[in-house]
């Protein structure tokens, strides 16, 4: 957004206060010309404090031009930064979580529920679908960090698993991206379940012999680490993710001490063996369509006459 | 386990011992006296007061029953259900993790391979068991064994009692999570029967990684949560103070996840909990797995491992519209 826009949304914007407020009636109203988030016109750096012009931040893919920290994606981001132009079609978008324990904290399940849906834009924690990076099909997954801290309860891990099965049909390689804190507590024990539910499934893609790349990105932890993220046949990450198991201050609770500052982080795994590449963000698509044309050289898709970028779009699916 | 060994009381047990120290006061003097209508009301408000604390146990009371240091451990399980017992070591890498506990054994006369997770009884064993709480060497340690199981056909029987993965450093390095994600996807991938028993804490997926199971049970007082009462009221209520109240919402009893499908039988347990007699806490356990294996028995290597498979691809509640 440029500065124009910035000053006409800010206008704007006060109308719409005035008028919601009864004060402004005889006011034209026009809709912003863009909601709160996106009309931020500085952002600060969260690796260096350093303030950045949003429009250009964006343009780098969220990633900070003085540190080369990578900022969060949202699911609709990071579909956009992988798959083709215009190739994805999501799928299962019509899954919608349930509130199986009539779960009640401070907040009852179903108000949080809601709650994220707005804060986040998205119906749940994970957005999936089939789509083609540079040319070559693929069911790719990505989680939604925004809703309820990316956690898995039974829609993410039930579409992980419709995704897979799609995939296992199709004979396309699976991509999940995942960012999350863990398992779902507010939906108990059905939450632990799903672990073993995307886990078994991805054993059927396993022996089907097919591709599944796991994409790691801040933050990886708890149920989602220990189940799907980590059984990927690759392994990637993005520079300076944290990615774990337990959470840090619990280790440091258990262990009663500090851990060193790079604990955790993406290149702290590389270093110990648990991953196989961290890739910076703008070098990621490229990478990953790379890998999957070298392992599906030998394989052909299922019932492909024409090239899978020609099929249209409705007929994909 | 020592039955001379007096049980240690649990906080909601404290009126019972009083009582009990009563009747036993009182019977000392009345026997004296010779009058014994005032035990014998004693005796009969004891068994009512007794009646409704066991019967209404709440969710954190189970908690404590389930941690009950006199309880039964799966290496009594073990030891009790058949006469033969070889345990077996090591994850073939590095290590032996004494959380984790594996061997062959015998039931009915057929060979089956046992894993389960062990806490120790006192502190020089818990150095050596860390408590129950399995690193990712302890995990590795128990795939190996799936894949011995897997080779020779036997059977595989879990017994689950740990408050979760070890949450360390080293644990961490040595990749925690793909220890456990492992083994989730190589259980639902194996052609022999799988019974998983829970006898005390199921801890996360700590607990889940040795429960992708054809059938899993619980024993009436043991408990199975995503994450213990004390985390989830700390991150939820932001008190650890509120881990009863974290404890009901989560529905992590026997109870509760019978009803949600998620177990296929409560084992029973004697009044007030496996402690309190273990021979029969061992007898039950052996005739529920002994019932299940007859049962898979009936299946090919094949439906065992879809049966194994739908059975966790059918979990969950959502909408769709």
């Amino acid at each position: 957004m440029g500065l124009k826009d910035f000053f006409k949304n800010r206008q704007l914007k006060k109308a719409a206060k005035l008028a919601a407020n009864g004060n402004g009636h005889d006011l034209k109203v026009e809709p912003p010309v863009c909601d709160d988030q996106l009309c931020i016109l500085w952002t600060k750096c969260q690796g260096c404090n350093e303030l950045l012009y949003t429009s250009e931040l964006k343009k780098n893919y969220s990633v900070c031009k003085h540190c080369e920290y990578h900022h969060r994606l949202t699911a609709q981001e990071r579909i956009d930064l992988l798959a083709d132009y215009g190739s994805f079609l999501e799928i299962d978008e019509n899954i919608l979580p349930g509130d199986p324990l009539n779960f009640k904290d401070l907040k009852p399940y179903t108000v949080r529920l809601k709650d994220a849906q707005k804060t986040s834009n998205s119906k749940e924690a994970i957005i999936t679908g089939i789509g083609t990076i540079n040319n070559q099909p693929l069911a790719i997954g990505a989680m939604e960090f925004q809703y309820i801290g990316g956690s898995m309860g039974s829609v993410v891990g039930e579409k992980i698993v419709r995704l897979t099965e799609r995939a296992i049909e199709k004979r396309m390689p699976l991509v999940l991206v995942s960012s999350s804190g863990g398992a779902r507590m507010h939906e108990g024990i059905l939450s632990l379940m799903q672990m073993a539910k995307t886990a078994s499934t991805l054993k059927k893609l396993h022996e089907e012999k097919l591709l599944y790349i796991s994409l790691l990105t801040e933050p990886t932890f708890g149920g989602v680490t220990a189940s799907f993220a980590m059984l990927g046949d690759i392994l990637i990450a993005e520079p300076q993710a944290r990615i774990g198991f337990a959470g840090r201050r619990v280790i440091e609770e258990t262990i009663k001490q500090k851990l060193p500052k790079d604990f955790q982080t993406a290149e702290y795994l590389l270093e110990n063996g648990q991953i196989d590449l961290v890739i910076p963000r703008q070098n990621l698509k490229n990478i990953i369509s790379e890998l999957i044309r070298l392992h599906f050289k030998s394989t052909k898709l299922k019932d492909e006459v024409m090239p899978f970028s020609q099929i249209p779009l409705f007929a994909r699916i | 386990m020592k039955t001379k060994q007096e049980i240690i009381p649990l906080d909601f047990e404290k009126p019972l011992i009083a009582l009990s120290k009563q009747i036993s006061e009182l019977e000392e003097k009345t026997l004296k006296n010779g009058d014994s209508k005032i035990v014998g009301d004693l005796k009969n408000q004891y068994e009512k007061v007794k009646g409704q604390i066991y019967k209404n146990l709440s969710p954190i009371e189970r908690i404590k029953i389930a941690r009950h240091p006199q309880r039964p451990y799966p290496l009594d399980y073990i030891q009790a259900i058949s006469q033969t017992w070889y345990e077996l070591h090591g994850d073939r890498t590095g290590k032996d993790d004494g959380a984790i506990v594996g061997g062959l054994i015998e039931i009915d006369g057929q060979t089956v391979m046992v894993i389960g997770t062990q806490k120790g009884r006192d502190i020089k064993e818990n150095q050596k068991r860390n408590f129950g709480m399995p690193s990712p060497e302890g995990y590795r340690k128990a795939l190996r064994f799936f894949y011995h199981a897997e080779k020779f056909n036997f059977p595989i029987v879990t017994f689950i009692d740990t408050p979760g993965a070890y949450p360390g450093l080293e644990a961490e390095a040595h990749n925690q999570s793909h220890a456990i994600a492992m083994n989730l996807r190589e259980l639902a991938g194996l052609t022999v029967p799988v019974i998983a028993v829970v006898t005390g804490e199921g801890g996360s997926g700590g607990a889940l990684a040795l429960s992708v199971a054809n059938r899993v049970l619980m024993l009436e007082n043991s408990v199975y949560s995503v994450i213990s009462a004390e985390g989830c009221a700390a991150i939820l209520w932001r008190t650890k103070d509120k881990a009863s109240e974290a404890a009901s919402a989560l529905k992590i009893t026997a109870q509760d996840l019978y009803e949600l499908g998620v177990i296929d039988e409560i084992i029973p347990e004697v009044e007030g909990g496996a402690h309190y007699d273990h021979k029969q806490a061992c007898e039950n356990v052996l005739n529920s797995i002994k019932n299940h294996l007859r049962e898979l028995k009936e299946l090919s290597p094949e439906e065992l491992k879809t049966d194994r498979q739908e059975k966790f691809r059918r979990m969950g509640a959502f909408s769709s519209i």
